[in-house]
């Protein structure tokens, strides 16, 4: 169980990067891009085969990251210049990009194991650091050695990468290039008026979503030890999801806050599903299912509970209105009654 | 003295081969000199914002020049002429981003005439200079500076708009209709500043609007347009002698005159 939970916490922190990478197209330019399902194996893609060439995994990795860039910033020149409907030229690149993957591949599966990638290189960083030895000393001397996972070392590096990357955001956002992303997202016909070129900056945003997307999928292929041509299906939904998830249970008020709860959506939806797939008559092939029903669930919750407390608003103001309506009459009967007694 | 503005021969026809072929501007002259402060007035459809799109470059003409500052712009992408344009819409809601605050939209209209980097957006000079701005609007918005847009009243944001559109002190200025959405006590306050703030700044300025007495109360000149044409033009001296009664006169007159000119053309 706990090693279950850990696994879903070290995933969703190198997910977090998709979802973060979701919430810049989704909710900053509001364009729903489904480049997604192909970016992030393209990232994968791009990232696994140049590790095998021999390359730094770093370096590997960071091209993957510059790949998704270009996948989103052709779904972006789609939309601005081709004037294709977002969703349309989200699908179109799709398309094209789970070809391409399957170029870039030669084949649909590149194993990466016994391959030297970034997790080991942090998994040895982290052996030298002799931090792991100390928590199992802690966890044996509360008699839980058994639920200690063999390495912190991913989980905690991950988290880090995962907010650093969530701080240079909140950053970027607040600087002059950022503002205006978020206007286009926000009003496109008034920051048009202030003399910015909506159509780069959706090229632009658009890119940035698609290489965080792909440098998720550059890392998580290097965790699972495989890249894989259909290791993307459903990625946008399960970016929906964390986002969805994220900002009904942390709250959206700013964006510090709304990329910190993106954050913890992406944990929280894999830990769910963890959950969900160690109930006995659940399979692994039911995981996009359980995801659709994820993103429902987090989708008409809170309007339940709002729908929920405006009815118990309501029943309060009725019930005191009565008690006014009774108190008004007790104050009438004794004007009465005292008309009555001059 | 210069033009600032110059529109020559501009036509621009919507539909055009169809049953629903509409001449929006025929042919329409017009030119601003420097601090004019123009009203526009006319019907529905007499191709007021038509011309408005024109000049802020969201349409291109069908043929005719369009000159800023003696350059030619006629071509010029909407978001590069912006640069030296300033605009207040109708919707009190277009000329703002709502989900981000009051000193994030300046920042946004502060950049207008600068490439936008990765410069802090609301640095503290920054914004101690949107909150000297924003006490010209004696509204209380430079407390406010971290409010979100969405939760100002309608007043406060076209208020806002208007700020921005005019703190940078761009060559023109457009007011499209920027009053007529407002109830009558804000959108006073709002034409009280528009009159203030382009006093101060002393902008060049295009003002479309239905109310004939805002149009009479704002500016130096008055251009009344029907049909695509500028029908009617007043000069600083003649404007001061205009009345609405004596304007709607006018107007009724000239359009007799042409509806009879035009009855002789089918006789």
């Amino acid at each position: 169980m706990f090693t279950a939970i850990f696994g879903s916490v070290e995933a969703g922190a190198i997910y977090a990067l998709m979802a973060l990478g979701v919430y810049l197209s989704f909710r900053i330019l509001d364009f729903p891009d489904l480049t997604v399902d192909g970016s992030f194996v393209t990232g994968a893609a791009v990232a696994a085969m140049l590790i095998i060439g021999g390359t730094n995994p770093f370096v590997a990795t960071v091209a993957g990251f510059v790949a998704g860039f270009i996948a989103g910033c052709i779904t972006g020149l789609l939309h601005t210049k081709g004037k294709i409907n977002p969703l349309l030229s989200g699908i179109l690149m799709m398309i094209a990009l789970y070809s391409i993957n399957l170029r870039i591949m030669g084949r649909s599966n590149i194993s990466l194991l016994n391959q030297e990638t970034l997790i080991t290189q942090m998994t040895d960083f982290w052996k030298g650091l002799k931090i792991d030895d100390g928590i199992q000393a802690l966890f044996n001397s509360i008699g839980l050695s058994a639920f200690v996972p063999k390495t912190w070392g991913i989980l905690v590096i991950m988290l880090l990468l995962a907010f650093a990357v969530k701080a240079l955001i909140d950053l970027f956002l607040k600087t002059d290039v950022g503002l205006a992303i978020r206007a286009t997202g926000d009003n496109e016909t008034m920051i048009r008026s202030f003399s910015a070129n909506t159509d780069y900056l959706k090229v632009l945003g658009l890119g940035l979503s698609n290489g965080l997307v792909a440098l998720s999928g550059a890392l998580i292929g290097q965790y699972s030890g495989f890249s894989d041509v259909g290791m993307g299906i459903g990625m946008i939904v399960i970016g929906l999801a964390s986002v969805i998830i994220g900002e009904a249970v942390f709250g959206a008020k700013s964006i510090v806050r709304a990329t910190l709860a993106v954050i913890g959506g992406a944990i929280l939806y894999r830990i769910i599903v963890a959950l969900a797939l160690r109930v006995e008559f659940l399979e692994t092939g039911d995981m996009k299912l359980i995801t659709a029903i994820i993103v429902v669930a987090a989708l008409i919750i809170p309007k339940v509970i709002d729908w929920q407390r405006d009815k118990q608003k309501k029943r309060k103001r009725l019930l005191a209105s009565k008690k006014n309506i009774k108190a008004n009459e007790k104050s009438g009967e004794s004007l009465a009654a005292i008309k009555s007694d001059i | 003295m210069k033009a600032l503005l110059q529109l020559n021969q501009i036509y621009k026809v919507f539909n055009e081969g169809t049953p629903d072929e509409k001449i929006a501007l025929d042919h329409v002259n017009l030119t601003l000199e420097p601090g004019d402060f123009v009203t526009v007035i006319g019907s529905n459809g007499a191709g007021k914002s038509t011309l408005m799109n024109m000049i802020s470059g969201k349409l291109v003409p069908d043929l005719g020049v369009i000159k800023i500052d003696g350059t030619d712009v006629t071509t010029v992408k909407e978001h590069k002429r912006s640069q030296f344009i300033g605009r207040v819409f109708q919707d009190p809601m277009a000329g703002t981003a709502p989900s981000m605050t009051i000193e994030e939209n300046l920042a946004l209209a502060y950049t207008r005439t600068k490439s936008r980097g990765l410069a802090r957006g609301v640095s503290k000079k920054r914004r101690e200079f949107f909150k000297e701005k924003l006490e010209i609007l004696h509204l209380g918005l430079e407390n406010r500076l971290q409010a979100k847009v969405g939760l100002l009243s309608g007043g406060e944001r076209q208020a806002l708009s208007l700020l921005m559109a005019t703190f940078t002190e761009p060559k023109i200025l457009l007011l499209d209709e920027h009053t007529a959405a407002l109830d009558p006590s804000r959108a006073e306050l709002i034409t009280r500043l528009t009159k203030e703030i382009v006093e101060e700044f002393k902008l060049t300025t295009l003002m479309v609007t239905h109310n004939m007495e805002q149009a009479l109360e704002l500016g130096n000149r008055l251009i009344m347009m029907d049909k695509g044409q500028i029908i009617f033009q007043a000069n600083e001296g003649q404007k001061n002698q205009l009345t609405v009664d004596k304007l709607l006169e006018e107007f009724q007159r000239i359009r007799g005159e042409k509806l009879s000119s035009d009855r002789t053309v089918l006789i």
